[in-house]
């Protein structure tokens, strides 16, 4: 019974959490947007006393149920394990007792917080087990959830409806795909074979919860009277953590998983506080017709792909902005300063995900590896979004109103005369004027032009808030004559 | 004093329009037969008159070989008068200087020949245009009931009210004007007294507020569906003046019910849905109905130069069903269509394309055109739907237009405008364009 209640909890918690990676319209983050912020490093990082208290006084009364149930990283090894687990009743019984690897655990430990002092957020990024997840789900999950968007939006199309649109599929950056692909085999390959052997050894997380959770109120404890030695619950310990020849129980390493318990034909193992008790079992049902899902998936991202609309022949096309990355970088509104983005981002990538306009990017620099930063090619950050800073658990950005963000100075637009169409091609333009939303580029006439009088912009410092809107619909491609420059602390105008 | 207000109204006439439901098939038939059945619709004015719902406005008249500026053409002239008092309309709205100052003396000739308690005559004091003094205006007076052949007039109207305050004390109060036409009232040679407005909204609270001191009978105001909410610059929304004059319990009649014929003549996509809902209504009958449909409208004026008008505008008021509330709401879409969505006329001929900034000029003027055509275009962000609506303009362009290509990209560089043959202000529409598809994207209030 515990097991299903375990498993229960753990399939929603962690479907939540996926589909907010995965939804690129925004329509969840409000309604799942909890699910990221209840994590235990970005509740630390943004200092949520009361998520804090929580998770604690939870691990403290009922273990590492964190670990089992609000993870996802815990919760997707838990699958990549049943999976190694099925077939073969030799499959099912492989597990066996480990000896705890301490050292290991207090130096990871130690690495962790010293990088999070230190403010050497690639280390922390790394390690943070939500971010790695954010990372696997962002670069694999999405991507296949795109795709199937897109199919789905291109019958819509046939068939009139709007319900549907087409979104990017790839592309945020080629590092962080790698860095998740590296966690994700690495990963895999210990949890097919072994179980929770990355929770117990490397996470940071589980050994700051494992301290606490052997003093938890309900444990796992074995009843010697009835125990036969059998150690199916010890072949069955995920976690390696159950010694039955000495009859102990590693609660540092246990994640409350409740398998045991539920193995145990003899019913010697009881999860109970220190005084009473009660138990159960039964056995899991959860499959998916994974095999066929991914079938038609690719099916349908090959028809999606044809399907794509037919522009006017005779439409000029226009390559591709592609502007370079400011010299002083871009930081999103409610980041507040490059120094609080560094300290609090864990580099989830739940906001690159968020962000509608793809102007979210990972860092591939070394000192905010993996970090949002900001390009504006087509899109630039728009007046009417916040989405990345209302799906930020770390407050790293942290929440801002769009009437905030409309006055908040993020950078600041430099114009490159050389290559500005009334000084290039002599047409007149204004694009950036036009769409300015707070009036900080007039057009005013060039002193400089011989002969004929062009207009250029001017740009009011003070009044550019860096949204981009200007570089986004400046004609000149593939680099615009107008881009914005970062600010390192950000300003209220 | 009853104080009707357009919520309360609008519910009085949806249910007259659901009772009135199976009288609306035989209105439709109506626009097509010739002579219609059933009576004109009546309506009293606030001395008792039973005045006719469609008036008869008497500044432009059919004209020999129908050329413009040509002599009157006298027999057509009489046989519209005359079919028109068949067929119960007894008002007629002339002025001293209408039809080139003719008017009065030909509807004198057209109307001597019946009964005077026949019809209502309405004539006006058309001293607004130079000479202001007592005299000249005095004259204008006699003369306006010589011309008409008649010792009294029914409706009489200080003309074009609203310029300036300014304006109507010179013409009206200062040389005693007034003070003298309230005797001829009192003394029955005017029966009722009023005015005609078009101008500034101060002008007309003022002139308003002398009710209290001179009691007006009735108002004469340019009202019909665009200029409910939707009137052009020089002019106030008819709902304002309408409330206004109700709630003074002063009757209206109605000029321009078809703002300039621009109601009988309206763009396709607009016709398309008016024929859609009843295709044997003509365009002009909405404008009609709808004209007629507050309840303190005492005379809705045509100027009908046509038998066909005539007879269709008889029709349409014979068997009067006044809009119901569904479709005055559809009659103020259709207005906000008409003053801000205009159609673009863009045959997609491809002339001005390739532009050399990559936009796809046609396929955006298509998206919007389509829009508006089947009546997909979120025109304001109140509208019911409005969040499906914003959603299929959003998702729809990026179907139909790459956002490269889009409008936001158009830097009105203008090599377009001279290439159109329909002399489309492409530019000005791309940006009119992007401004709207911003509005939508920023969810703004509009």
């Amino acid at each position: 019974m515990l097991r299903i209640i375990r498993i229960i909890l753990a399939a929603l918690c962690f479907t939540g959490i996926t589909l907010l990676f995965l939804d690129f319209t925004g329509a969840t983050h409000a309604l799942l947007g909890w699910l990221a912020k209840i994590q235990l490093l970005p509740a630390i990082l943004s200092a949520n006393i009361v998520v804090i208290a929580a998770l604690l006084l939870l691990t403290l009364i009922f273990g590492r149920v964190y670990c089992s149930v609000i993870c996802p990283l815990g919760v997707m090894q838990d699958i990549i394990a049943w999976a190694g687990k099925r077939g073969k009743k030799k499959n099912r019984f492989k597990y066996s007792y480990s000896r705890p690897k301490t050292w290991l655990r207090v130096t990871m430990l130690v690495i962790m917080v010293a990088s999070i002092v230190f403010g050497i957020s690639a280390v922390t990024a790394l390690l943070a087990p939500y971010s790695a997840y954010g990372r696997i789900a962002s670069s694999f999950f999405a991507p296949l959830y795109a795709l199937v968007n897109n199919l789905f939006a291109a019958v819509a199309e046939r068939a009139g409806s709007y319900a549907f649109y087409p979104t990017e599929v790839w592309g945020k950056a080629t590092a962080v795909v790698v860095v998740a692909a590296v966690t994700l085999v690495a990963l895999a390959i210990l949890a097919w074979r072994n179980g929770r052997t990355y929770c117990n050894t490397i996470c940071p997380v589980g050994t700051v919860l494992g301290f606490l959770s052997k003093f938890s109120l309900f444990r796992p404890v074995i009843d010697t009277s009835k125990c036969t030695g059998c150690k199916l619950c010890e072949k069955s310990c995920k976690a390696a953590c159950i010694d039955i020849s000495s009859h102990k129980i590693d609660r540092s390493r246990c994640v409350a998983c409740m398998d045991c318990i539920s193995t145990c034909t003899h019913g010697a193992l009881k999860y109970k506080p220190v005084w009473a008790a009660k138990n159960a079992a039964e056995s899991p049902a959860t499959d998916a017709s994974r095999r066929a899902f991914l079938a038609t998936a690719g099916a349908l991202t090959l028809a999606a792909a044809k399907a794509r609309a037919q522009d006017n022949t005779l439409v000029k096309q226009v390559a591709p902005k592609n502007n370079p990355a400011p010299k002083v970088r871009l930081t999103p509104p409610g980041s507040q300063s490059h120094k609080n983005l560094e300290n609090k981002c864990i580099g989830c990538q739940l906001c690159v995900q968020a962000c509608p306009g793809n102007i979210l990017v990972p860092s591939a620099s070394l000192e905010h590896f993996m970090q949002p930063e900001m390009r504006y090619n087509e899109n630039y950050c728009r007046p009417e979004c916040n989405r990345c800073s209302s799906v930020c658990p770390t407050g790293a950005i942290r929440p801002i109103s769009l009437e905030e963000k409309a006055s908040t100075q993020i950078g600041h637009a430099v114009w490159y005369h050389w290559l500005c169409v009334p000084m290039v091609e002599g047409d007149s333009c204004g694009n950036c004027a036009r769409h300015c939303p707070t009036g900080a580029i007039t057009m005013v006439e060039d002193q400089s032009a011989e002969g004929k009088t062009v207009h250029v912009p001017a740009i009011d410092r003070e009044k550019c808030i860096g949204c981009g809107a200007c570089q986004s619909v400046c004609p000149t491609r593939p680099v615009s004559a107008i881009q914005v420059e970062g600010h390192e602390v950000h300003k209220v105008i | 004093m009853s104080n009707i207000d357009r919520r309360s109204f609008l519910k009085a006439l949806g249910l007259a329009g659901a009772a009135a439901a199976g009288a609306q098939l035989a209105t439709a038939a109506g626009g097509d037969s010739k002579d219609a059945a059933g009576q004109m619709e009546m309506r009293t004015s606030s001395t008792g008159d039973r005045v006719s719902l469609l008036g008869y406005g008497c500044m432009r008249m059919p004209t020999v070989g129908g050329v413009r500026g040509a002599e009157v053409d006298m027999d057509a002239q009489m046989r519209l008068i005359d079919y028109a008092l068949e067929h119960g309309v007894n008002y007629f709205d002339t002025a001293p200087v209408y039809t080139g100052g003719k008017s009065e003396g030909i509807m004198g000739q057209c109307l001597s020949r019946h009964s005077r308690d026949r019809y209502f005559i309405a004539t006006k004091m058309s001293n607004a245009w130079g000479d202001s003094s007592f005299d000249f205006a005095h004259k204008m007076y006699l003369n306006s009931r010589e011309q008409l052949k008649t010792d009294y007039i029914d409706y009489y109207l200080l003309h074009a009210v609203g310029s300036s305050i300014e304006s109507f004390n010179e013409r009206f109060l200062d040389n005693g004007l007034l003070e003298f036409l309230l005797k001829e009232r009192e003394e029955g040679r005017i029966r009722n007294l009023g005015w005609s407005f078009h101008g500034k909204k101060e002008v007309f609270d003022y002139v308003v507020s002398l009710h209290e001191k001179y009691h007006w009978d009735f108002a004469q105001i340019q009202h019909n569906y665009l200029d409910w909410n939707h009137a052009s610059g020089r002019n106030v929304n008819s709902s304002y003046l309408y409330e206004e004059l109700a709630s003074r319990d002063i009757p209206m009649t109605v000029m321009e019910p078809l703002r300039g014929g621009a109601l009988a003549n309206v763009p396709e996509s607009v016709s398309a849905k008016m024929l859609a809902r009843n295709p044997q209504a003509s365009i002009a009958s909405w404008a009609f109905r709808y004209a007629g449909s507050q309840p303190k409208i005492l005379s809705v004026l045509s100027g009908m130069t046509y038998m066909e008008h005539l007879q269709d505008n008889i029709a349409t008021y014979s068997i009067f069903v006044p809009c119901t509330q569904e479709e005055l709401e559809f009659l103020e879409r259709i207005a906000i269509e008409m003053t801000e969505f205009p159609l673009i006329e863009c045959t997609a001929c491809n002339y001005c394309m390739p532009c050399k900034y990559g936009i796809d000029i046609p396929g955006i003027f298509m998206h919007y055109n389509k829009c508006i055509r089947e009546d997909l275009m979120p025109m304001s962000s109140g509208d019911k739907n409005y969040r499906k609506l914003r959603r299929a303009f959003l998702v729809g362009m990026d179907r139909s237009v790459n956002p490269l290509h889009q409008a936001s990209h158009c830097i009105g560089c203008g090599d377009c405008i001279p290439k159109c043959p329909q002399t489309i202000n492409i530019p000005s529409r791309l940006h009119q364009i992007d401004l709207f598809t911003e509005k939508l994207k920023q969810n703004k209030e509009f």
